[in-house]
């Protein structure tokens, strides 16, 4: 008798059928688990991918583009600390004196690559901080106090409200207020958004990190936080006239770092026990402790088809030692959906961006 | 003495814990907005721990051959088992350094935990990304289906055949 033929004998013998079945319900076992584990048996679970397909699902398909804050711009320079964040944080880049090389983005919020700049469109600040040992902090920040959202799930289902209507090819409004009257914590976070008209440009919005984190020091103690760039250029109201050009926005920032560098003071708001880390839509009260911690310095403007910003998923949860993530359920979501979105994009043709000129 | 030697034994356990652990978290990683996070800064360390573990596993069993074959594995399934040890020791070595290098390409920091970094293998390249992303992705499923095929041709030896086979990897 062959080996072969022995191991059908045993697969066959009547007084081994309770071990075959026990050896078919254990590789069933484990790949159940897998399939479990990645999704595949739970096809309404909001996942990565099914959070960027509502980008494309409302957007279109808009390939080489980033899915949310598509249209864009390049920026470089560096941040300069005070030392005074080095109370708080360990990292590097808290140290007095200590330098960063600063490549950022100032974007529109939205999936539009060739949307025309409004002053309404929420504006965005992303940045990746590299100090000399190595370390790198990455943040996008927005023009807004609050979030509107606090969990994944509502961003999602916010998102999926401004799609386009199959009849009339456009958003039905009375989706979104359906949305923000089942959601006062949205409702909230709107008002806050109404209250702080915008500013007219780029360079004199203060851009906020919305989400919490958490500074470490060096024995290891956790202050939670939340970060603002504030603009050295004084504040003034958007007054756009009807009669706008597209890229007006964009236009004047690139005419403005060509005068000369835009300077931002990075804030840092120190929370106490009481205030919230894990919803981004309630604002911390205003008498909470306020750390200027460094001098953020733009110097030059680059367009997306040149500049490395472009290949960088500006990811919140990319932060040096001595900064990490709250409870704050957004930036897991944030830092799972940018990847999925950073994945697709750059495998595919790259078009060029709304916003081409450089500066002079 | 038809067993492995205790370096293989330990090795062995060891790595087996740390790939099926990799397994569930890579494809957790996939799947999850809310624990994403998690188990990525589980998913960076343990990748090159098992890198770092396959190489001395591979000079291990260069000085500590594994025994015989036992009488009831066939001559295919000899081969079968041969290849997909093989298999298995190949993408164990693949798998954390295609990782590694597609986070160069993206210029991702390579961060283990705390301050503790890598350096970037490969230049910042969009090309290179997208196709070590796809290749993580399928020599991921590849190391899945080994597995899967290791798993099985024990367990089958194990519970059905009952010779023993099992025992060698084993400290009784």
């Amino acid at each position: 008798m062959s080996t072969l033929d022995q191991t059908f004998a045993a697969i066959t013998a009547p007084n081994n059928r309770g071990r075959v079945l026990l050896f078919g319900v254990m590789m069933a076992s484990v790949v159940g688990a897998f399939a479990y584990t990645g999704g595949w048996l739970s096809k309404g679970k909001l996942t990565p991918a099914r959070m960027i397909d509502a980008f494309e699902q409302v957007n279109g398909p808009h390939p080489g583009f980033r899915r949310n804050h598509a249209k864009g711009m390049g920026v470089s320079g560096y941040f300069e600390a005070s030392g005074q964040g080095a109370k708080f944080s360990r990292a590097a880049v808290f140290k007095q004196g200590a330098r960063a090389t600063v490549v950022g983005r100032f974007a529109l919020a939205g999936g539009m690559p060739y949307a025309a700049d409004t002053e309404q469109n929420v504006r965005s600040l992303a940045l990746s901080l590299i100090t000399p040992d190595g370390a790198e902090w990455r943040t996008g920040m927005n023009n807004i106090p609050v979030f509107v959202v606090n969990t994944p799930e509502d961003f999602y289902a916010l998102t999926l409200a401004g799609a386009p209507d199959p009849k009339t090819g456009k958003p039905n409004p009375e989706n979104a207020k359906a949305f923000v009257a089942s959601h006062p914590n949205t409702a909230r976070a709107l008002k806050l958004l109404k209250a702080q008209p915008p500013a007219s440009g780029f360079d004199n919005s203060t851009y906020n990190s919305l989400n919490a984190f958490q500074l470490l020091d060096s024995a290891g103690h956790a202050t939670p936080v939340r970060w603002a760039m504030v603009p050295e250029t004084p504040f003034a109201p958007g007054a756009a006239p009807a009669s706008a050009e597209h890229d007006f926005l964009f236009s004047a920032l690139i005419r403005r770092l060509s005068q000369g560098p835009v300077r931002f003071r990075l804030i840092l708001t120190i929370g106490q026990a009481s205030d919230s880390t894990s919803d981004a839509t309630i604002p911390w009260p205003a008498d909470r402790e306020k750390v200027d911690a460094g001098t953020l310095l733009l110097e030059h403007a680059e367009p997306e088809a040149t500049s490395s910003a472009r290949t960088i998923n500006f990811d919140p949860l990319i932060l040096p030692d001595g900064i990490v993530g709250s409870d704050d359920p957004l930036l897991s979501a944030r830092s799972a959906a940018y990847s999925q979105s950073f994945t697709r994009r750059v495998g595919e043709p790259v078009s060029p961006s709304a916003v081409t000129g450089a500066a002079q | 003495m038809n067993t492995f030697a205790w370096t293989s034994r330990v090795l062995h356990w060891l790595m087996a814990a740390c790939v099926l652990t990799m397994l569930f978290v890579g494809a957790g990683m996939v799947a999850s907005l809310s624990c994403y996070h998690f188990l990525l800064s589980i998913h960076r360390p343990l990748g090159i721990a098992i890198l770092v573990l396959v190489i001395i596993r591979f000079i291990n069993r260069q000085l500590k051959p594994p025994p015989p074959w036992l009488d009831t594995m066939s001559g295919p399934e000899r081969v079968i088992a041969t290849w997909s040890e093989r298999l298995l020791y190949a993408l164990m070595f693949a798998l954390p350094l295609v990782g590694w290098g597609m986070l160069s390409a993206a210029r991702y920091p390579i961060v283990l935990t705390g301050a503790l970094h890598l350096p970037p293998i490969l230049p910042h390249s969009a090309q290179l990304y997208t196709v070590l992303r796809k290749a993580h992705t399928v020599l991921a499923y590849l190391l899945f289906v080994t597995f899967l095929a290791h798993l099985g041709g024990v367990l089958f030896h194990a519970l059905v055949v009952r010779d023993g086979l099992l025992r060698r990897m084993l400290w009784r």
